[in-house]
Order: C-alpha cells, then sequence, then structure tokens
C-alpha cells in the first residue's frame, strides 16, 4: 500500500474522533503487522472491500473504549448489543468515508462484528501481501485499525 | 408536527436521530434497520421525511430511496451515509432524494440537514 493510501486511512480516522470538542485522537505510525504478532482486542468491526480493491479493514478496540465513546455520543445505554452495534459503526463509517480517497468503486459490506477474536497476520492476510496497523490513541484508550488491501 | 422515518442499520445512530427530534418538529413514527423494514412499513407511518442510510443489510438505501419515491414522490429523504465520494452523493440525489449529509455527523449538521430538506 502507498504512503498517500495510508494517509487516507489516518485522516478518514482523525476525520470520525474529532467530531466532537474534547475527542482529540492521537494516531501512530502505522507499522506492518509482524508474523504471529496478534493484536488483542475485546470487540472488532470488519468491513470487506471489493470493487476496485479487494481485501479488509478492521477496527477493534477494548470494550470500555466502546462504552466510553458512546456516552460522549449521548447513549446511556452501553449494552453489550449496543457495544457491538457501535464498534461496527465506526468501522463503517471509518471505511465509507475512504471513498474520498479511493472513488466510488471501492465496496464496503456491511460489518461484521465479534468479540474475543484476536487477529493475526498469520490468519488474516496472504504471505505476499501486507496488513498494516493503524494505532489509535484516545482518552486513555489504545485501539486499532487493521488494514488489509491488495 | 412532520412525521419522521429513520432507516439506519445502527441502532446507536437510530437513536442518536432519535434523541436529537424526539422534541422539535418532527414526531418519530417508525425507526427501521433496513431498507425492506422501511418500504413494507410505509403504508402503515406515512412519513413526510426519511433519514436514508445507504450500506444496509437486505435492501440498501439506494434501492429503498427509489421504492419509497414511487409509493410517494413528494416525500423528502435526507440520506444519511459514511460514503463520502460525490458519485454517491450525486446518484442519490438524481433518484430524488433532497438532501445528503455525511457520517460523521453533528447535531447541528443533521438539524440544519433536515431544515434544509423541508424548506427545499
Amino acid at each position: 500500500m502507498e504512503e498517500q493510501q495510508l494517509q487516507a486511512f489516518v485522516d478518514s480516522v482523525v476525520n470520525y474522533f474529532q467530531l466532537n470538542p474534547g475527542n482529540a485522537v492521537r494516531v501512530g505510525t502505522p507499522y506492518l503487522m509482524e508474523a504471529s504478532k496478534e493484536i488483542t482486542s475485546d470487540v472488532s468491526g470488519m468491513i470487506a472491500i471489493s470493487g476496485s480493491r479487494s481485501g479488509w479493514v478492521c477496527y477493534t478496540a477494548p470494550r470500555i473504549m466502546v462504552k466510553h465513546l458512546l456516552l460522549t455520543l449521548g447513549e446511556s445505554d452501553t449494552s453489550s448489543t449496543n457495544v457491538m452495534d457501535m464498534v461496527g459503526e465506526v468501522a463503517n463509517t471509518i471505511s465509507g468515508n475512504l471513498r474520498k480517497h479511493f472513488g466510488s468503486q471501492f465496496l464496503i459490506s456491511v460489518p461484521n462484528v465479534f468479540e474475543g477474536r484476536q487477529l493475526d497476520s498469520a490468519n488474516t492476510a496472504a504471505e505476499d501481501n501486507r496488513c498494516y496497523v493503524v494505532p489509535i490513541y484516545w482518552k486513555q484508550y489504545h485501539s486499532s485499525m487493521v488494514v488489509y488491501l491488495h | 408536527m412532520l412525521r419522521l422515518m429513520i432507516v439506519d442499520d445502527s441502532n446507536v445512530i437510530r437513536r442518536k436521530i432519535e434523541r436529537l427530534h424526539g422534541n422539535s418538529l418532527f414526531k418519530v413514527v417508525a425507526s427501521v434497520a433496513n431498507g425492506e423494514d422501511a418500504v413494507k412499513q410505509w403504508d402503515a407511518c406515512k412519513p413526510d421525511v426519511v433519514t436514508m442510510d445507504i450500506t444496509m443489510p437486505d435492501m440498501d438505501g439506494l434501492a429503498a430511496t427509489r421504492a419509497l419515491l414511487e409509493k410517494d414522490p413528494e416525500l423528502r429523504i435526507l440520506v444519511v451515509s459514511a460514503l463520502a465520494d460525490r458519485e454517491t452523493a450525486i446518484e442519490a440525489l438524481e433518484l430524488g432524494a433532497r438532501g445528503f449529509l455525511c457520517k460523521p455527523f453533528s447535531d447541528e449538521a443533521l438539524k440544519n440537514a433536515l431544515e434544509n430538506v423541508i424548506r427545499e
């Protein structure tokens, strides 16, 4: 993936979190996922990409962060159902916004949400392709956007 | 008071829109998770205004926009979607939607977009 494309992911993440005042986000330097390295998370939302590109985008975060995010959006119901809905919506919004950069043939699926699963490069990407991790720091939490495009 | 239908596969987004407009000039008459349910429920609730997501299971928002406008050509539809490319916004407007609001959106942006849709 080219640097400009990675920057598009970073911009999309920043755009999502900076909407509300006081929601400053810091995006770390994207890095290549190492073989067998695990990206541990509580909850994740995954979007399949097809059309002009193929692959997937996954947003993965601690459950407590997603609950905090719900509260800042004015949602008092932080049940598991809404946590899973929210993590899917974050993944959907960030992926959908990428069409500004990749164009209308960058087709995104509805979110597939899951909890308690660990992502690692061995089971998510072919050997000849590269999986990038974009670290996201919001308030006291650390979450990640994992991107696999080819 | 105008009758509002909310169509979005995210419960969190539906509730956000409901909260913003629960006490204003809108009355929420239906809140559904996909285009198919929107079309099914249209007869029962006859909304004046619809907020319509695009990426949804079963029937997407563009197909639902087309189907609802066949039932009521005067229906005011505000498309509210994360799909940020210009082509998608143009396609929605060419189908007959009255406005396009890109996610993520602020409370103020939603309020303004709905007011613009009503004024048109």
